[in-house]
C-alpha cells in the first residue's frame, strides 16, 4: 500500500469516513480532559497567579498555528510537484483552521499580556511574526476565493504558502534569533530547567494532543467537503456542456 | 468546584470564553458547510442520473 493511493479522491473519502469518528471522539476526550485538568486541578503559579491557566489554550493554539502552515507547505509542495488535487484541497481546507488557531494564540496572548506585561500588545519579534503569519493566512484564503480556475488558484496559493513559511518558521524561532522583546522563551523544552514544571506540563501535553486531534479531524472533514464541492463544479460543467 | 482565580478571574475567564467561542464557531461552520455541500452533491447526482 502506498501513501499516494490517498491522492485518489474516492479512496481519500472512504478512508477518512472510517477514521473520522475516532479522531473526533479522541479530540473531544483529550480536549475536555486537558482543559478540565488544567483549569480545575492545577495550582496557581507563584509569579503569574491564576493566569498560568491560559497556557492550556495559548501554547497548543500557537503550536497548531505554526504547524498548520507547515502542513499546508507540505501539501502545496506535493501539489506543485505531483499535481495531486487532494493535496491542494487539503491545504485549502487547513487554512481556516490555521487562522482560528493563530487568532486564539493572539487573543489569549493579549489577554494574558495585559496584567503580566502591562500591555495588550508590543512590537516584539514573536508577536509581530505571529501577526504577519495571521495576515498571510487571510491573504491565502482571499487568494483561493479570488481566482475562479481551481488549478491556477492552487498554483498561486502554493507559491504564497512557500513565501509565508518564512514567517511560520520565524514565529517559532523568533525568540531564539533576537534576544529582545517581551515574549519569554519557549514553554516546552527538552531542557528540564527551561521546561514548564511537571504539574503544568502534563495537562498541557493532553491539551496539545487534543488540539492536534481536533486539527486532524477538521482538516479531514473540510478536505472531504472541498472534494465534494469540486465534484459538484465538474458535474454542473458536464451537465451544461451536454445540454 | 470553581477554582479561586483571585484578582485575575476576569483575565482567565475571558481567555477561555474567547477561545472556546472561536473553536465552537469553527467546528459549527465546518459541519454546516460540509452537510450543505454533501446534500447539494447528492441533488446534482440524482438530477444527472434522471436526465441520463
Amino acid at each position: 500500500m502506498s501513501l499516494w493511493e490517498y491522492a485518489n479522491p474516492k479512496k481519500f473519502l472512504s478512508t477518512s469516513e472510517q477514521v473520522m469518528p475516532w479522531v473526533w471522539g479522541l479530540a473531544l476526550v483529550f480536549l475536555v480532559t486537558g482543559l478540565v485538568w488544567g483549569f480545575f486541578f492545577t495550582p496557581d503559579d507563584y509569579r503569574q497567579g491564576s493566569t498560568v491557566k491560559i497556557i492550556y489554550l495559548h501554547v497548543p493554539a500557537a503550536l497548531m498555528a505554526i504547524n498548520a502552515w507547515l502542513m499546508m507547505l507540505v501539501a502545496s509542495l506535493i501539489w506543485l510537484v505531483r499535481r495531486h488535487h487532494v493535496s491542494a484541497l487539503a491545504a485549502k481546507a487547513a487554512a481556516p483552521v490555521g487562522v482560528v488557531m493563530t487568532l486564539i494564540a493572539l487573543v489569549t496572548g493579549a489577554i494574558w499580556g495585559q496584567p503580566m506585561w502591562g500591555t495588550w500588545w508590543a512590537w516584539d519579534p514573536r508577536l509581530t511574526s505571529f501577526l504577519i503569519l495571521f495576515l498571510f493566512y487571510l491573504g491565502y484564503i482571499a487568494l483561493w476565493e479570488a481566482i475562479d480556475n481551481p488549478d491556477t488558484a492552487a498554483d498561486l496559493t502554493s507559491v504564497l504558502c512557500l513565501v509565508g513559511s518564512v514567517f511560520a518558521i520565524l514565529s517559532r524561532y523568533a525568540v531564539n534569533f533576537w534576544n529582545q522583546g517581551l515574549h519569554q522563551g519557549a514553554s516546552l523544552s527538552l531542557d528540564k530547567e527551561e521546561n514548564v514544571a511537571d504539574i503544568f506540563y502534563q495537562p498541557l501535553l493532553v491539551c496539545i494532543a487534543g488540539f492536534v486531534l481536533l486539527f486532524v479531524a477538521l482538516v479531514l472533514y473540510r478536505t472531504g467537503t472541498e472534494i465534494r464541492a469540486r465534484r459538484i463544479r465538474a458535474l454542473v460543467t458536464r451537465e451544461r456542456v451536454g445540454a | 468546584m470553581m477554582p479561586d482565580l483571585g484578582k485575575y478571574a476576569d483575565t482567565v475567564l475571558s481567555a477561555y470564553a474567547a477561545s472556546i467561542f472561536l473553536l465552537v464557531v469553527l467546528v459549527t461552520v465546518t459541519l454546516w458547510r460540509g452537510r450543505k455541500v454533501r446534500a447539494e452533491m447528492e441533488q446534482v447526482e440524482v438530477r444527472l442520473r434522471r436526465n441520463g
